[in-house]
């Protein structure tokens, strides 16, 4: 069971309380983006096993967006942050890093 | 290869069981190979076999990082039909089973192939239009399907509760050759036949990388050692990220635990395959009297091989109340399975940015039943460059908006 906790209202929680809600930190295209840009925007995801960045909504709970760092091949929980910035604290990156050296993801941004 | 028959068994009771060979070869990897195929589950192994049959393709491996059949094709709950809405998928699945119907014959291994019937039950209105429009849509594809009455259903199923209090059953849509078949069966099937045809089953190989030059695939690195390859034939599902990511691009599609359950075995008490969309679960009887169950995929990214416990809660009080019966059953073992999702819930059989490495992925939580029909195509479109099978399925169908759109069609993943 994935513990995650809120970093809005502080509760921690299982995840029956929290609803996924993809990739985090997507860039965004519209119109008069190219074809590829489109195309990645829309489709084309990060699917890591290990260190993965993803947008988390505490729905039976404040209701608010947040990112969860998690690996997905052991789902430990690194940190969760407000969704409200482009890349992770890097206390969160430190974090990774003790745990998980030589850990990459796609550019932040 | 030695041939399984009647007279087989004959001979070998006649003395002591001493003459059943192994019934794949295990045999070091050569420096090189005309095509490798990365995944040796069903899909990997039915492409190898159909590029040997009907190719004429042989000097094949089949690299596998785990054991023969160990990820997805034996994970699965084994239910084999085609009753599709959009053409292509009905084509692609409608090859697969009909390929099922002789499969035991042609690979001379009972896959126990059990065209029992199969419903999908219409616990709505909306479901119930949906529905006949899928049969009206089967019969313009040739796929025989017909949408029955409540009344038929509790005929075909006595032991569904068709008045439910909250959903209950308006009727079905029913496909009387879809059915099961076991599912290690078919993998153990196709890698004898591969084998036999002098393909190399390399299991315990893991990739580790993809060589490349001038834009092509030169060959994999893998725990045995660097092994060369005229095409790569990338099959590893809920892995697919992960190999494209050594290969260096991307894809639409991301990886989570589908879990299933089976029960306590019980006696027979139903010979059909029932689905019900709505509440979201489906079951059918093993040959051994479990009842076997699956439900919907977790909601994140995963790659444990194990899900949360309240989708399985959830899947089982749904299914209560449309089988009250299994109210006291208990519950045997649950394990689950990486399922590579796309957008659209269809597959991708395609080239891809290297000029000779395809893949075939994007299965989700409905490839055990394509396994035949998969390998077909994707062999055709790995020898020939073109496949009538695969045409829809290419990767270009994101950057074109041109879906195969399943997950419309059919209300849920499937």
């Amino acid at each position: 069971m994935l513990i995650l906790t809120c970093p809005y209202c502080g509760v921690s929680g299982e995840e029956t309380e929290f609803h996924g809600g993809g990739e985090a930190h997507l860039k965004r295209f519209g119109p008069g983006a190219s074809e590829a840009d489109f195309e990645s925007y829309l489709f084309h995801r990060e699917n890591p096993k290990g260190v993965h960045f993803e947008r988390w909504r505490h729905v039976n709970g404040c209701g608010k967006w947040f990112i969860a760092a998690r690996d997905t091949a052991t789902l430990q929980v690194f940190g969760t942050y407000p969704a409200q910035t482009t890349e992770p604290p890097q206390e969160i990156r430190d974090k990774i890093t003790a745990a998980r050296p030589g850990w990459r993801w796609r550019d932040f941004a | 290869m030695k041939r399984y028959s009647a007279f087989a068994i004959a001979r070998e009771a006649a003395r002591n069981h001493i003459g059943w060979g192994r019934a794949w070869a295990k045999r070091p990897p050569k420096k090189r190979y005309d095509v490798i195929i990365v995944g040796a589950g069903g899909h990997g192994l039915a492409t190898a076999y159909y590029l040997g049959r009907n190719f004429g393709i042989t000097n094949v491996a089949i690299l596998e990082k785990g054991w023969l059949g160990g990820g997805n094709t034996g994970r699965n709950t084994t239910i084999i039909r085609s009753n599709y809405l959009q053409d292509p998928s009905a084509a692609i699945y409608e090859k697969a089973r009909s390929l099922y119907e002789t499969m035991s014959q042609d690979l001379n291994y009972n896959v126990m192939f059990s065209p029992r019937g199969l419903m999908m039950l219409a616990q709505t209105e909306h479901e119930v239009r949906g529905y006949e429009r899928t049969a009206h849509a089967n019969a313009l594809q040739g796929v025989e399907t017909e949408f029955i009455s409540a009344r038929r259903v509790k005929e075909l199923c006595p032991i569904i509760n068709i008045d439910g209090p909250r959903y209950p059953v308006l009727g079905a849509l029913w496909q009387a050759r879809g059915g099961t078949a076991r599912h290690d069966a078919v993998a153990w099937g196709y890698a004898r036949a591969c084998s036999d045809m002098g393909m190399d089953i390399l299991q315990q190989c893991e990739v580790t990388g993809v060589r490349q030059a001038d834009g092509k695939v030169t060959g994999v690195d893998t725990t045995l050692g660097e092994i060369g390859c005229d095409k790569l034939g990338i099959v590893v599902a809920g892995h697919s990220g992960v190999l494209a990511g050594m290969a260096g691009f991307r894809l639409p599609i991301e990886s989570v635990a589908l879990q299933a359950l089976v029960s306590e075995p019980i006696k027979p008490c139903m010979d059909v395959v029932v689905m019900a969309n709505t509440v979201h679960g489906y079951m059918s009887q093993s040959d051994k009297g479990e009842m076997v169950i699956g439900g919907s995929a977790d909601g994140y990214n995963n790659y444990t091989q194990r899900g949360s416990f309240h989708h399985l809660e959830h899947t089982v009080s749904a299914l209560i109340e449309t089988f009250p019966i299994m109210s006291r059953l208990k519950m045997l073992r649950q394990w689950g399975g990486i399922v590579d999702m796309t957008g659209d819930r269809s597959p991708i059989l395609s080239a891809t940015p290297l000029g000779n490495c395809f893949i075939n992925c994007g299965w989700g939580t409905g490839g055990f039943k394509a396994i035949p029909g998969s390998g077909w195509g994707f062999a055709e479109l790995m020898a020939k460059g073109q496949s009538p099978l695969c045409d829809a399925f290419g990767l270009n169908r994101f950057t074109e908006g041109r879906f195969v759109d399943e997950s419309v069609a059919a209300g849920v993943a499937h």
